[in-house]
């Protein structure tokens, strides 16, 4: 850093009776501004560090216990792929969290976007009409939530609480318990290998610009910016002339629209339509995010966290099915990444 | 009486959290039996002095003695082992538990160590309550049930289920009905008769006078007065003790002709504006260039006016204009984009952004002037918030430091320099030095000044006399929400607003039929 006034030298200054802004007091203030190295640096903080760490221990332990299976270039897609559909969920759950709300409907809305956009009548319209009918679900859905907490005044557990329940409900009522196929070419054949482009799932090109739009969003645009005020200081955000309410409506709706993208990449994963997709997402979503250093008060959320405790999660269920471990234990694993993360986030925060 | 060593001796307390110094070499004794009250203003340090003595604080520096000897109060069972209860003014108590379970909750009476002994803690709770003097309090009862008053009880019954020697009552008449504190000072003189000392704070002076022994009067985290006589100590000298300086302010010069010249059109005039139960009508023109000061005691209205005309509340009739076209009432956004700012009471609740940077706090109203279809200039952002900030002196000179490093006056600098950004007109300023260290306060008068200068209209609010005096060009009185009088400030004295602010409290029972809101002195 090339600060040349010490902090006791600008306490010193503080103490004067109001400096005027002669250039002398322009010079000594000269700080960084927004070099692009310099931010990059200042954002591989501790967090992302200690998070990329515990991902190549893992992918170690895996190249380890099984280095034919785990590091071949098919396993590699495959839990990519299986990160996909979480990752775009848990993106607009990070928005939700930052700011200070919960979106537990998430898995329901996925099970209910994937099963109406595969109804025998969705599929007459091909490709579009299921791509279409996805996105639209989740963002109704979204909208649903968005206004009853941003205008009916309810708090975002019971809403979406009650959205997940009854997204489920319907999704059951549309399939009556039966998984519904798909018939159409263009989606099934997105989840080939011929597909792939350089050797990259087009599901993860999805996952990838995601992403990378949610990151832009998040700390490039007003959007995010709204975002994070909202989610540090509510009433703060509401003095200062924000429109929270509008806000809010449009973050449910944005992790509606997640939601919806994440069915369509489901229905092509599995080639149907099923009311048990998406099962327990919320939590999984709500856990990456958290592990990823978002907090759950809000006022700060990081989508490089979220997608990172996206990958730990995948990475981790992979080796223990190619260990042959029963799921039991990979809960139980996964509990413990939690608290772990949790506490070593607490540690880090208290001495900063 | 006997010179005996005093019961408590707090001495030298300092306790600083990030930004401010809320308590500064504070001192206060107690006697056994004796009412000890502590009087000072929202900020003053009352709150974080009686968290120190029940354990909930731990000061940075003092000593505190306790009958003689030596102690740290490590944390609050800690003090309450020791025999010193509070009893908060928000009240701690469990709504969902009933009467007696809350008095025991912690404590409970037991058998065989854990199984709680219902009909034992219901009776003793009854009798703690009998003593109280509300044996019709059931103790079986949910304490959500019971009204404020009753509530209050409860927590009385608490704080006395314990073996105590000393009890900290913050505000306990804040909720209460006068025939309610009749029986609130019957049971301090109960209390104070069996030799437990009373650690009283309140905002009334009058009750002070009936029930209190002697005064400390603390005022920007320091003791201005230590153990004065409560009865024999004119009104006066301690509200002058409260608001008085204790340093000479430096205020900048008034600009020579704002009176009298041809004056431009009022920038914001207040038609009528009213909230029922909080301020009666009110009308009000400010112009460009103008400082107006609104004095008043807490509880007299002045916060509800500012945010009032800002839109933060609706009001039940009148209306706002700025040049001429009316506000949509209730609305921030409306006010907001037609040119008003307000530097809110609580900065850190209401305003800033505690975890973000200065630059962020600054640019946080004014995002749609960095936004190019949503995208933000983050270098312009960064270099209209450094100018901003600059333009105020604001330190340290460096707008990418979290806003919570900074002192309280820089602070405020940053919600000043938000609204400067974001090139408003009418500045609400509500108490702008609260939490501001007393020798960063002429800076900030001289920023405020400045901005007056430069054409802003500037509605100031503060519970400081000095301060609208000597800030203000033009100044409002208010008392219980009515303005009682109007004048140019040069043509006021302390000693005059004092007595129209004042007028009544001390001698008629007037004021303790409407009892003065807690508005903003939870974190006092």
């Amino acid at each position: 850093m090339t600060q040349p006034a010490s902090p006791a030298q600008q306490g010193q200054q503080d103490a004067r009776p109001r400096p005027d802004s002669s250039p002398g007091t322009r010079k000594s203030g000269q700080t960084d501004g927004g070099s692009p190295l310099r931010t990059l640096w200042a954002r591989a903080d501790i967090r992302t560090l200690s998070l990329l760490g515990v991902l190549a221990a893992l992918i170690v332990v895996g190249g380890i216990t099984k280095p034919d299976e785990f590091l071949d270039t098919r396993n590699l897609q495959l839990v990519l792929t299986q990160s996909s559909v979480i990752g775009v969920v848990t993106v607009g759950m990070t928005f939700v969290i930052t700011s200070g709300g919960i979106d537990l409907s998430v898995g329901a809305i996925v099970a209910l976007a994937s099963v109406w956009a595969t109804t025998v009548a969705t599929q007459e319209y091909g490709f579009g009409g299921i791509l279409f009918t996805s996105v639209l679900v989740g963002v109704g859905c979204g909208l649903v939530n968005g206004l009853l907490i941003a205008y009916g005044g309810m708090v975002p557990f019971i809403a979406t609480l009650a959205m997940l329940a009854s997204a489920r409900g319907l999704a059951l009522q549309i399939t009556e318990g039966r998984t519904q196929v798909v018939t159409v070419d263009g989606i099934l054949g997105l989840g080939e290998r011929d597909s792939y482009i350089l050797g990259v799932p087009p599901l993860v090109l999805v996952f990838a610009a995601v992403t990378v739009i949610g990151w832009l969003v998040l700390n490039r645009t007003t959007f995010g910016r709204r975002t994070v005020a909202v989610g540090g200081n509510a009433e703060a955000a509401r003095l200062a002339g924000i429109d929270v309410r509008r806000q809010r409506l449009y973050l449910y709706l944005l992790s509606g629209l997640c939601c919806g993208i994440a069915a369509f990449l489901l229905i092509i994963l599995s080639g149907s339509g099923q009311n048990t997709n998406g099962n327990l997402y919320e939590l999984d979503a709500i856990a990456a995010a958290i592990i990823g250093g978002t907090l759950l008060s809000g006022g700060r959320g990081t989508i490089t966290g979220s997608v990172l405790g996206v990958l730990i999660f995948t990475t981790i269920t992979n080796i223990f099915a190619l260990n042959n471990l029963q799921t039991d234990v990979q809960q139980i694993a996964k509990g413990a990444i939690i608290v772990a993360a949790v506490l070593v986030q607490r540690r880090t925060a208290s001495t900063t | 009486m006997a010179p005996e060593p005093p019961l408590l001796t707090m001495s030298g307390i300092t306790k600083s959290f990030p930004g401010v110094r809320a308590l500064d070499g504070v001192d206060l004794e107690v006697q056994a039996g004796e009412v000890h009250c502590l009087l000072g203003q929202n900020g003053a340090g009352k709150s974080t002095l009686i968290k120190v003595l029940a354990g909930a604080h731990q000061p940075d520096d003092g000593e505190i003695t306790w009958r003689s000897e030596r102690v740290v109060l490590r944390s609050p069972i800690a003090a309450m082992r020791l025999g010193i209860a509070t009893i908060y003014q928000e009240l701690d108590l469990v709504e969902g538990l009933s009467v007696a379970e809350n008095v025991f909750l912690g404590h409970e009476p037991t058998a065989a160590g854990f199984v709680v002994r219902g009909r034992e803690a219901r009776a003793r709770a009854a009798a703690l309550l009998k003593r109280l003097g509300h044996p019709e309090v059931d103790p079986a009862r949910l304490v959500g049930d019971l009204s404020a008053a009753q509530q209050q009880i409860v927590s009385m019954a608490r704080a006395l289920s314990h073996d105590v020697r000393l009890i900290v009552m913050d505000e306990p008449s804040a909720a209460l009905d006068p025939d309610e504190v009749d029986n609130l000072f019957r049971i301090v003189r109960d209390l104070t008769a069996d030799g437990v000392a009373v650690v009283y704070i309140s905002h009334r002076l009058e009750e002070i006078r009936t029930i209190g022994d002697r005064v400390t009067v603390l005022k920007d985290g320091r003791a201005v007065a230590v153990g004065l006589p409560a009865k024999s100590t004119p009104t006066r000298d301690v509200v002058a003790l409260m608001t008085g300086r204790n340093v000479e302010y430096v205020f900048p010069d008034r600009p020579p002709t704002s009176a009298g010249a041809a004056r431009p059109d009022p920038v914001l005039t207040v038609q009528g504006l009213a909230r029922d139960g909080e301020f009666a009508p009110l009308d009000l023109e400010l112009y460009p260039g103008e400082i107006v000061g609104l004095a008043g005691l807490v509880g007299s209205g002045r916060s509800e006016i500012l945010e009032t005309v800002y839109g933060a509340r609706k009001p039940s009739a009148g209306r706002v204009l700025v040049d001429g076209k009316p506000l949509k009432p209730g609305s921030v956004r409306a006010a907001v984009r037609a040119g008003l700012g307000l530097a809110p009471e609580e900065r850190k609740a209401q305003a800033l952004l505690m975890l973000e940077s200065v630059t962020r706090n600054v640019s946080v109203s004014s995002m749609s002037r960095f936004s190019h279809g949503g995208w933000l200039d983050r270098a312009g952002e960064f270099a209209a918030a450094r100018k901003a900030t600059r333009e105020l002196s604001l330190r340290p000179d460096n707008p990418s430091v979290p806003v919570r490093t900074l002192s309280g006056g820089n602070q405020q600098k940053a919600v000043l320099a938000r609204w400067l950004l974001r090139g408003c007109r009418v500045l609400l300023l509500d108490e702008p030095t609260r939490g501001v260290d007393v020798g960063a306060r002429a800076e900030l008068y001289a920023v405020i000044r400045r901005l007056a200068d430069d054409g802003l209209a500037v509605l100031l609010v503060s519970s400081e006399v000095p301060e609208v005096l000597g800030l203000a060009d033009r100044v409002l009185v208010l008392r219980e929400g009515h303005v009682v009088h109007t004048a140019p400030a040069r043509e006021l004295d302390e000693h005059r607003v004092l007595d129209l602010v004042m007028e009544g409290s001390s001698v008629s029972p007037v004021t303790a039929a409407h009892p003065v809101t807690a508005e903003g002195s939870p974190t006092s």
